[in-house]
């Protein structure tokens, strides 16, 4: 509880910054007018609270809350704290799977066929690196496990893209890799949000079970902990969550490794602990990344995820060489 | 009270059995020692018995669902597993889930001091679990599966890498458990504290029960010869059973 | 704007000539004698990129490939200054003339590249012609502007022209304002669509969307970009022929008066 409170109050805070942060130079008092209808904001103010910066940081929210929670839940269960949804391929197959919906026209013809489509992909993805892996997620073969389906997604990904008819379909490629919020809309919110909260939904139920792998999945299931519903619920979490995120947002890598990191110590490293407060950390990360970007470089295109990257790899690799280092 | 019945327990890896039709009951009251040479099937035999390890035969507690085997039975495996750096108080709490429905109340509180108590822990209650030596760690997983305050207790090797004196008070708690009602079921390879605390020894070999009875009637210098291949001075004493390996026989 | 290779007063008309780039394609389309060009860049036979996508049918379509523009045993290669820049080394290695012309930046830009691919492909008078004509039908279009409106041109991923470009000059010339650079923004740049909204334009020019689908022009169907349509009225869009700064720009001029 502790820290639950204050994480709340950050992503607060970072939600209203997100709002009142933008090219258009909004006082913000003009911004809440126009957000809220009050008096004294013009159309083109309303258009741009509601249809541009809204969504925009209520996807922040969403998607960084869904990277957050899933990792915490993927390290829970392979009590392995390098597990990360996007290192191990699951973000790449969830990308996979949205190119396809969008390029075979089946997003068109069918809007949820979008979330639908990248849900298969993750859950894929998360289903081949739990049988590569093991019940026990040993570092090497998660992490080779993840080389295989991260390259294999992204070359699919590639592929489909190089043979859409449309040329800059093949641009998008950054989009997939690196992820982005800029000029979404409602819409993505709406397709989005149902399947990130019904997978957040199962994943936050999983505590108890994630609590008691803690002493090994003998044991666990000793405390009368059903390994194969922990499993089936993980899976479908995971996927509908990070799947999800990632058709609307492109996959934002080192979300899942960086928070749950961090949060660790905080918690009493009790995986049951860790998962809202990674909820709540992780949509803090992705709210302060996505206003990030549009402070450093407001006229580029700045993928998201770089700036994720770019806390999360060297932590990434300073945690490899801890468990190496563990390991000898 | 019966608190495991096992009927003809048989427990295949791949074709070959590694339990071979076992029957046991254990009651209340009893600290039985399971004794046997490496690979004669005392893992497969609790695993089976708790249902972990698809088997055929009976077992009264497999037959339960998950949740209420869990509240009647405690296993403590041989792989000393702490996978977070959770604190020894928090650790302990995890033998509460099977009774939890939601939050820890006062009553789970209470078996967790008494686990920790029992096992000579107050004052580690806030260190961090996986920065203990492995003779703490035993002791604080021993202490989890006694929070779980189940009538049985089934231990792998509960005393294997504890030192004498830690190995003597442990075997200890498992006697005075057993004197308070409870079933105490543990693999055991240190003959001589088999023989001093447990009220009955089972003895396994090739998967088979060879021997089931009180300590002097299975720790015969025959039976040790045929099935650990050891020769042995055995002597009943004041203080109890006295087994002391000697050597290997041919 | 001759960069390389010939001298002034170029001699012997060439006979094959092979064009790599889109915008020296039509220019040598428009001015190349019957016969005397063989080939041209396949993006010219693209509707979507070229304003002369039916005349390029009748020619042979090179990918902008050394070895297939070699093949075609060339007398003269034309260029961009930015096309395929290996393969143009290439050529020169193998002893084959190429001249590199620069797209024009600015309207009045025009004349100057069409005398300047007229003289390499040895039709100076035709050249000449040509951009007499269009200096005249500049001025007459320049003279008649429409009442000033503020437009915002639009593409995939947000891109807009800014001050310093062609597409700029065209809104002008047609007597629009470009909101983008009225924001300050030069060359080819990314305008944030809440910016592009808070601009108020009276008329949004976007680029033709391609078949299938792709992210970067996901941002063209925003509910935010429909809404101001629905005030403003459906947006315009660009046409082939905002590219090259070729005679068919007057088109577009003409094309963006036409609006009542």
């Amino acid at each position: 509880m502790k820290v639950l409170a204050p994480l709340a109050v950050l992503v607060a805070l970072l939600f209203a910054a997100s709002l009142l942060i933008g090219p258009a130079d909004l006082t913000p008092g003009q911004s809440l007018a126009a957000l809220f209808g009050g008096g004294g904001a013009s159309e083109a103010m309303v258009l741009v609270m509601r249809e541009i910066r809204l969504p925009r940081a209520l996807l922040g929210l969403l998607v960084g809350g869904a990277l957050g929670l899933s990792g915490a839940a993927m390290q829970g269960f392979l009590r392995n704290p390098l597990a990360e949804p996007g290192l191990i391929g699951v973000t790449g197959a969830a990308a996979l799977g949205a190119v396809l919906a969008l390029q075979t026209g089946a997003a068109l013809a069918f809007a949820l066929a979008l979330p639908l489509a990248a849900l298969a992909g993750a859950a894929c993805a998360v289903g081949l690196i739990l049988l590569l892996a093991g019940p026990r997620g040993s570092t090497l073969t998660l992490i080779l496990a993840g080389i295989a389906v991260s390259a294999l997604a992204g070359a699919l990904t590639a592929l489909v893209l190089n043979l859409s008819p449309n040329p800059y379909a093949a641009t998008e490629m950054m989009f997939w890799l690196m992820g982005s919020l800029a000029d979404r809309s409602m819409q993505h919110v709406w397709l989005a949000a149902p399947p990130i909260l019904l997978g957040c939904a199962a994943l936050l139920r999983l505590g108890r079970g994630l609590d008691a792998l803690t002493l090994g999945e003998d044991a666990a299931a000793a405390m009368g902990i059903r390994p194969t519903r922990l499993r089936i619920t993980l899976i479908l979490g995971t996927a509908a969550a990070v799947g999800a995120a990632t058709a609307v947002a492109g996959a934002i890598g080192f979300v899942g490794l960086v928070v749950p990191h961090l949060l660790r110590r905080a918690v009493g490293a009790r995986p049951s602990a860790l998962l809202p407060a990674s909820a709540l950390g992780g949509a803090a990360m992705v709210l302060a990344a996505d206003i990030a970007v549009r402070l450093i470089a407001p006229a580029r295109d700045l993928q998201l995820g770089v700036l994720t990257s770019l806390v999360g790899a060297p932590l990434f690799l300073h945690l490899i060489w801890r468990s190496r280092r563990d390991e000898a | 009270m019966t608190l495991l019945t096992l009927d003809a327990l048989t427990v295949r890896r791949g074709q070959c059995p590694v339990v071979d039709g076992v029957s046991l009951t254990v009651a209340a009251g009893e600290f039985v020692g399971l004794l046997g040479p490496n690979g004669a099937g005392k893992t497969s035999l609790m695993r089976g018995a708790l249902g972990l390890l698809p088997h055929e035969g009976g077992s009264s507690l497999a037959a339960l669902p998950p949740n209420a085997r869990a509240r009647a039975a405690a296993w403590l495996p041989q792989a000393r597993t702490v996978a977070w750096p959770v604190s020894v108080e928090t650790l302990v709490a995890l033998g509460r889930t099977p009774h939890l429905d939601g939050r820890p109340g006062p009553a789970d509180r209470a078996a967790v001091d008494r686990a920790l108590a029992r096992m000579g822990l107050d004052a580690y209650r806030n260190r961090d679990a996986t920065a203990l030596s492995g003779g703490e760690q035993a002791r604080v997983l021993i202490a989890r599966a006694l929070a779980q305050e189940t009538p049985l207790l089934m231990a792998d090797e509960p005393i294997a890498g504890l030192d004498p004196a830690a190995q003597i008070r442990t075997m200890e708690v498992f006697a005075r458990l057993a004197r308070e009602g409870h079933g105490v079921v543990a693999a055991l390879h240190d003959l001589g504290l088999a023989a001093r605390f447990c009220t009955r020894l089972v003895m396994l070999a090739g998967g088979r029960k060879v021997a089931d009875g009180a300590p002097e009637d299975v720790l015969t210098e025959a039976n040790l010869r045929t099935v650990f291949g050891l020769y042995a001075h055995v002597e009943r004493t004041a203080d109890g059973l006295v087994v002391q390996a000697l050597g290997v026989t041919g | 704007m001759l960069a390389l290779g010939l001298a002034p007063g170029a001699t012997a008309m060439p006979a094959r000539v092979v064009s790599m780039n889109l915008c020296t394609d039509q220019l040598a389309m428009l001015l190349a004698a019957p016969g005397q060009l063989v080939s041209v860049s396949f993006l010219a036979a693209d509707p979507m990129s070229s304003a002369m996508a039916a005349e390029a049918r009748a020619y042979r379509l090179n990918h902008g490939q050394a070895e297939e523009v070699f093949l075609m045993r060339p007398d003269l290669v034309l260029a961009g200054r930015y096309t395929a820049r290996a393969a143009v080394d290439l050529l020169r290695r193998l002893g084959v003339k190429v001249v590199t012309v620069d797209a024009p930046a600015t309207l009045d830009a025009v004349p100057d590249t069409v005398r300047a691919v007229g003289a390499a492909l040895g039709r100076s008078p035709q050249a000449e012609a040509m951009a007499t004509d269009f200096t005249a039908r500049l001025a007459a279009l320049r003279a008649h502007p429409a009442p000033p409106r503020r437009a915002a041109l639009y593409g995939p991923g947000g891109f807009t022209s800014g001050s310093g470009t062609m597409a700029d000059d065209i809104l002008r010339a047609a007597g629009l304002t470009n909101v983008a650079a009225a924001a300050g923004l030069s060359g080819y740049a990314v305008l944030p669509l809440e910016k592009l909204v808070m601009a108020a334009p009276q008329e949004v020019i976007v680029s033709a969307t391609y078949p299938g689908t792709s992210r970067p022009e996901e941002v063209l169907q925003h509910p935010a970009l429909k809404a101001l349509a629905a005030r403003i009225g459906p947006p315009r869009q660009t046409g082939p022929g905002w590219d090259c700064g070729t005679p068919r720009v007057l088109d577009a001029i003409a094309g963006l008066e036409a609006r009542p």
